[in-house]
């Protein structure tokens, strides 16, 4: 009996502790710029979250022990999504009260889900390599930024580049490529313009998913087997991706003619497997692995270098931490922006931010001050083109560590264009919008900003 | 003390036969719904709705919907998941597909296509029983699973896999603020509960619980097992594909088939055993103890102003909220519904037990 009082009790103050709840978002502090940083530390996807998110924190740590943008502090917290679509939009909205302006999903799922919130919440969904390719035009997608490239650009650039090594766009025809993908948004994304590449170029393209969370790939490489495929593209997150490679070796699957994403192509990816994935390729988003690029000698010396590292100290610099730093450094630099416009040394809102990821001006200077020389190309965006311009390299596992293999890539604008301009105007006529006018490029964000 | 039914005497079959034959809980349940209905609107927050109430509301639905099944048919199901897409996909593809479809009669529809999805799935059950029952359900959640990510057709050829919805109009309201939503779906709880709550009252109820306890003996009284069994199914599916569309329309409003997986299935019927098999009221505290424990769990060392790190808060969370599911199926392993109960009868003799 004393037991079941004991629930009792437990019950009640279950039901007590309700209201602390409705007190969370209460405190937003309009001192500070807040970002909220949406990432996974547990589950399937950790081992290529807890990199990513190092790099995100440490970064914003190096903006504030430099002395904040123009002297505003940033703040941020994190949330633990665990790369659950419905944990993501209850931590989207938890910290979405405490004054952010822009938001990293790290997911294409919770992407897809915060797509249809941030209009109303006047926050811009930035996915610098990820999200939906469609929202490059910013004409139908006002609040998402899927900068520095998408999963389209991606693919053509790998296409581009097997097309270069078999020696001609024209000799891919009759070529069979694989896609070995993560049955979700985020493997889904590129197979829309394999199929208009495989149309254009003639090459047979074969398309082979990969259940949640990955570790079950023994009878997608044994359709590899039988089918012998010229190419396998790998379209792969956290344990997938080391799995395939496994596979890959399993199979006697040679390992330099499978290319990943540049999802797939980090040091948690190729480091349990060592030797066996030596020639392994995979595309670098501008950035591979940087150890010695400025920045990373700036956290080095001044976050981690006062005790105040995120993570390991080994890990600064690698692949998916400088996919990290450079997320951060893409949200902070659109406030950057925005406060030129607006008042230098001022705290900006949602909107105010927003024309500053529509107006990213990041030219080499701007880089080389940051401390990204030779780690990003310039990048700048506008009203019609939220993504910006999109270069790429494939880089190649030793067996010890990252080397850049090929040349600079830019993507065919003129197949993913058209492609682009359907799926938007597509998702306008499905969710019933207008696109946004020239004037409301020039002119709203101005107005309405101003009166906020 | 104030909890007691002397003097309140049943005149009429009518009284005798209410939902709430006590005074005290009829006062209870309409302040209850008052509170629901026009204050909760104006006090909570946003985040409290969208992160909170929204979630819970749908959930109970399904919870309930499953308790139906589960608790007063006795027909044990891992299917919910797929179900709920079922209902999800369906009113997507009427809402795109018939122009000038109004939401009401999209959402009902929806549930109407799981309720064919269910009763199909639920053949199997007029031969199988228990613990096979419940692989023979798995299937039905595998198939939609499979359904759902293959055929194109379903997801309007979206190249992602992912679909999404327009505005929520019904019949000229625009359903848009988190508080316009929450009442929403609040609507569709509370007229699906009370709905619920007369099925098993009244005689198709009785034909589920008597299935449930001897499904021999109920056949020998003359109860059909294919009409009880399979009428459990439609009604529940019916109840679980309602609330699958709502979870995609009004919560996340943008969705892919992992939305409505096998974990989905598990954690609804996680529901129902904590929450109570067998009642109405214990669907509601199982939704409640699943969604939001977590959610306060996970909030707790920021409110408290303890600082760890996520990745350590969130498997304290984890290992907390699982042993607090021991902790209550130990205690009370007929679900928080019973304590509810529990509660009730000492509240009758208060302030003097006996």
């Amino acid at each position: 009996m004393k037991l079941k009082s004991l629930a009792l009790v437990a019950t009640l103050a279950a039901a007590g502790a309700m209201p602390l709840l409705t007190s969370a978002p209460a405190f937003a502090q309009a001192k500070d710029q807040f970002f909220p940083v949406l990432s996974y530390r547990t589950g399937a996807y950790a081992p290529n979250g807890v990199p990513f998110a190092n790099g995100f924190v440490d970064y914003l740590k190096l903006i504030n022990a430099k002395g904040g943008i123009n002297g505003v502090k940033v703040s941020w917290e994190e949330c633990e999504t665990g790369y659950a679509t419905d944990k993501g939009v209850e931590c989207y909205e938890r910290l979405k009260g405490k004054g952010a302006t822009s938001i990293h999903p790290l997911s294409t799922g919770i992407t897809f889900a915060l797509t249809e919130k941030v209009p109303t919440d006047k926050i811009s969904l930035l996915t610098a390599g990820y999200g939906r390719s469609e929202s490059t035009d910013g004409m139908v997608f006002k609040w998402n930024f899927p900068l520095t490239g998408t999963y389209w650009d991606a693919a053509d650039v790998l296409i581009q580049h097997i097309g270069k090594k078999e020696g001609g766009q024209d000799k891919l025809k009759g070529k069979k490529i694989a896609l070995v993908y993560h049955d979700s948004p985020y493997g889904k994304e590129p197979i829309a313009l394999l199929q208009e590449r495989s149309k254009l170029n003639g090459f047979d393209l074969q398309l082979l998913p990969v259940a949640h969370p990955g570790v079950e790939q023994k009878a997608t490489w044994l359709q590899i087997r039988q089918n012998r495929p010229d190419y396998v593209l790998l379209w792969g997150w956290g344990v997938m991706n080391s799995t395939a490679i496994k596979e890959a070796v399993a199979t006697g699957y040679p390992r330099d003619k499978m290319y990943g994403v540049w999802w797939a192509g980090a040091e948690p990816d190729v480091k349990d497997v060592g030797d066996g994935a030596k020639g392994y390729h995979a595309l670098a988003l501008q950035h591979g692995a940087e150890p010695n690029a400025k920045v990373v000698k700036d956290v080095l010396d001044l976050v981690h270098g006062k005790g105040q590292g995120t993570g390991p100290k080994e890990e600064v610099g690698q692949v998916l931490y400088m996919r990290g730093l450079m997320a951060a450094m893409l949200s902070t630099e659109g406030v950057r922006r925005a406060q030129e416009r607006f008042g230098k040394g001022k705290w900006v809102t949602g909107e105010q931010a927003r024309w500053g990821y529509e107006n990213l001006a990041l030219d080499q200077k701007k880089l080389d001050a940051l401390g990204f020389a030779g780690v990003l190309r310039p990048i700048s965006t506008s009203c019609a083109d939220h993504r910006g311009d999109v270069w790429a390299r494939v880089h190649t596992w030793n067996g010890s560590k990252w080397e850049f293999t090929s040349d600079w890539y830019e993507a065919d604008q003129s197949i993913i264009k058209p492609m682009i301009k359907q799926a938007a105007d597509k998702y306008a006529a499905e969710k019933k919008i207008t696109r946004r006018t020239s004037e409301d490029c020039q002119s709203d964000s101005l107005e309405t900003a101003r009166k906020g | 003390m104030l909890y007691r039914e002397n003097g309140q005497f049943k005149t009429t079959y009518a009284s005798d036969q209410q939902i709430f034959p006590i005074a005290q809980d009829r006062l209870l349940i309409v302040a209850l719904l008052a509170f629901a209905f026009i204050a909760v609107p104006f006090l909570a927050s946003e985040y409290l709705f969208r992160a909170v109430l929204i979630p819970f509301l749908i959930l109970s639905l399904a919870a309930l919907g499953l308790n139906i099944l589960v608790g007063y048919c006795g027909q044990i199901s891992l299917g919910t998941g797929g179900f709920m897409a079922v209902g999800a996909y369906a009113a997507y593809n009427l809402m795109i597909r018939i122009d000038g479809m109004p939401l009401l009669l999209a959402l009902l529809l929806g549930g109407v296509c799981a309720t064919a999805v269910g009763v199909l799935f639920g053949i199997p059950s007029l031969r199988i029983k228990g613990l096979y029952l419940a692989v023979a359900t798995l299937a039905a959640q595998f198939f939609c699973d499979w359904a759902f990510l293959r055929i194109k057709w379903f997801t309007n050829n979206s190249s992602s896999g992912s679909v999404n919805i327009g505005e929520l109009n019904v019949f000229g309201w625009v359903v848009d603020t988190p508080a316009e939503k929450y009442l929403f779906c609040l609507g569709f709880v509370a007229v699906f509960a009370l709905l619920a709550k007369n099925l098993v009252r009244s005689h198709i109820g009785r034909e589920w619980m008597a299935m449930r306890d001897m499904d021999v003996a109920a056949s020998v009284i003359g109860i059909r097992p294919v009409y009880a069994k399979l009428t459990a199914f439609a009604v529940s599916s019916f109840f679980v594909g309602v609330a699958g569309a709502l979870w995609g329309f009004v919560y996340l409003s943008a969705w892919e088939p992992a939305a409505f997986n096998i974990d989905r299935s598990f954690q609804l019927l996680f529901m129902v055993i904590i929450g109570g098999l067998g009642s109405i009221m214990g669907s509601f505290f199982g939704a409640a103890f699943i969604v939001i424990v977590p959610i306060l769990l996970d909030n707790a060392p920021i409110l408290l102003g303890i600082p760890i790190d996520t990745a350590t808060a969130s498997h304290l969370t984890f290992m907390i909220f699982g042993s607090l599911i021991v902790f209550f199926l130990i205690v009370e392993p007929h679900g928080l519904a019973r304590l509810w109960s529990i509660g009730k009868e000492k509240l009758r003799l208060w302030p003097f037990p006996h």
